[in-house]
């Protein structure tokens, strides 16, 4: 690994070097906490994800990251005993109230998960069948969307020969490419990464890594990560997580060349996690 | 050599000796069965078999006709009532159900209905169905059928859509699909060979099932699609003509249990190449 400050302040473009100015509030989280059953996981997380930026999520494993973004898109309902208790508001929704359609919530807080899932189907039906949950639209509107979304997961070139071919014919990082393209489809405002890259080969990863920062022009973006580098590489905003608590939440720059805690320092400079 | 090679190597060559003497032993049971049923069943299979209906005593003439018909109407049936019943079971075990307490006690209850001997089950609808009816039916030995197939349709719908990684179903959710969704598109679509040969499978099981067609269907000499009187099957049929002593129906008996082995068999290799594309995605 090569010197963390380095590949920071060369870091390719979006990486900002002077603080962004604040971001309007996408989703805030206030008090936040999170149970599995008696197992209190995740203790007063406040923090808020602004608008059109990156946030990335570190830590070392069991620090909560993944739970905490499972509960954006409330992806823990699917499983009993799993509750959050607090606030945690997406604009002016109440992500926690119980009464919520967690359908439309989905549709606005999409997810791309660590393994790749596409579904046993068409490449073309991967992308149509999440359109098709939300609008009824002609088969030549249909075609032009699938497109969009296939250049936006930056897969069309690779696969505009091959529509009909089946999702799991591609390789992983095509494979992780369509689920992102899936999920913008929908048009949702905000994509949640859940370490996207972690069972990606380097090029792959690299591939990913750019198309989180284009991304970011039209969505929010939330991403845990294990790879530090790829935090620094990506995020505007850095969260560091540990045993459950937000120890650091600041401008990833300052994060991986100043932090203020001492847990932060030792964990970015590799002294456990 | 080193002593300890020595005595590793000894032990695993006579291991590997008594292994293969078993797959032998059960193979060559199966291939007898099989060999002797060819033999004795291809000799009497002629169209007659197919176009003409089970003979009177005595007679030199005759074929299976009503019996092959009864047998794939009551099979149909059957596994028409049992496999989506065991389908939508299994679907709650695997999908709905899956945290519950209830669940356990199903799959252990559907496990011992599994392992029921099919005589039982053909009592329970002798008692259930035929007594109250007044007299044998079709009917009845649809449902023994029936009855038969849901547990183990029960069984292999579980598995299956067991099998089905869970992050798929946590995509499918994140896009926004509600439950029923997930399970219809996603979890039915990623199993679905493996559901289809479930039923498959379960079908091959009911074909050759004489003992619970023998308390309900009984047999008819003639043929008859009423689903309310008794109705001619393969299995009653070479099970009443093998104790005759008449030589054209043990004949006849021959050539049934080979239909029904062809039949069985068939469905086996059917679902065999199912799985193997299932492995192969």
């Amino acid at each position: 690994m090569t010197d963390l400050s380095v590949s920071v302040s060369s870091a390719n473009g979006p990486v900002p070097q002077v603080t962004l100015p604040e971001a309007a509030p996408k989703v805030t989280a206030r008090g936040l906490n999170f149970y599995y059953g008696e197992h209190h996981a995740l203790k007063d997380i406040n923090l808020t994800l602004g608008t059109h930026r990156v946030t990335a999520f570190i830590g070392p494993s069991g620090c909560g990251k993944s739970t905490l973004l499972r509960i954006f898109n409330r992806m823990y309902d699917l499983y009993p005993g799993q509750r959050a208790t607090g606030q945690l508001l997406l604009d002016q929704t109440n992500v926690l109230d119980p009464k919520l359609d967690l359908n439309l919530l989905r549709a606005r807080v999409g997810m791309v998960f660590q393994k790749p899932t596409p579904f046993p189907m068409t490449i073309y039906e991967n992308i149509a069948f999440g359109i098709r949950l939300y609008e009824k639209i002609s088969k030549s509107e249909m075609d032009g969307r699938v497109e969009k979304a296939l250049r936006g997961g930056a897969l069309w070139n690779e696969v505009k020969d091959k529509l009909n071919a089946s999702g799991l014919s591609l390789s992983g990082g095509q494979q992780q490419r369509l689920c992102i393209a899936r999920t913008v489809a929908v048009r949702p405002e905000v994509i949640l990464f859940d370490e996207p890259c972690s069972a990606l080969d380097p090029i792959s990863t690299a591939k990913i890594e750019e198309l989180i920062q284009e991304l970011a022009e039209d969505y929010t973006i939330a991403i845990v990560t294990h790879n530090m580098q790829q935090a620094a590489r990506v995020s505007d905003k850095t969260a560091f997580m540990y045993l459950g608590e937000l120890v650091e939440f600041d401008d990833t720059n300052k994060i991986f060349t100043s932090p203020s805690d001492r847990r932060t320092q030792d964990y970015i400079t590799g002294r456990f996690g | 050599m080193n002593p300890i090679y020595a005595s590793r190597r000894r032990n695993d060559v006579i291991i590997r000796m008594l292994c293969l003497a078993a797959a032998l032993f059960g193979v060559t049971w199966l291939a007898l069965i099989l060999f002797t049923l060819f033999y004795n069943g291809l000799a009497g299979l002629n169209l007659a078999v197919f176009a003409q209906d089970t003979p009177p005593p005595g007679s030199t003439d005759g074929g299976l006709r009503n019996a092959i018909i009864g047998s794939i109407i009551m099979t149909v049936i059957g596994v028409g009532i049992g496999a989506p019943l065991g389908l939508f079971a299994g679907t709650y075990l695997a999908e709905y159900g899956k945290h519950d307490k209830l669940t356990s006690v199903i799959r252990f209850i559907n496990d011992i209905l599994l392992s029921a001997p099919s005589i039982i089950i053909g009592l329970f609808i002798y008692g259930a169905i035929v007594v109250p009816m007044g007299g044998f039916s079709a009917f009845a030995g649809c449902l023994a059928l029936a009855v038969i197939v849901i547990p183990v349709v029960v069984r292999t719908t579980e598995d299956m859509l067991g099998l089905v990684p869970n992050p798929l179903r946590e995509a499918a959710s994140a896009l926004g699909l509600p439950r029923s969704l997930v399970i219809r598109r996603i979890a039915y679509r990623a199993a679905r060979a493996g559901l289809i040969t479930g039923v498959l499978l379960a079908t091959a099981r009911v074909a050759g099932e004489t003992a619970p067609l023998l308390f309900t269907a009984l047999s008819n000499q003639f043929f008859s699609l009423d689903l309310t009187k008794t109705m001619a099957n393969l299995p009653v049929t070479i099970n009443n003509f093998v104790q005759s002593p008449y030589v054209y129906w043990k004949q006849l008996a021959w050539s049934g249990a080979l239909l029904i082995t062809l039949t069985v068999l068939a469905l086996n290799i059917g679902a065999r190449i199912l799985g193997a594309e299932r492995t192969s995605k």
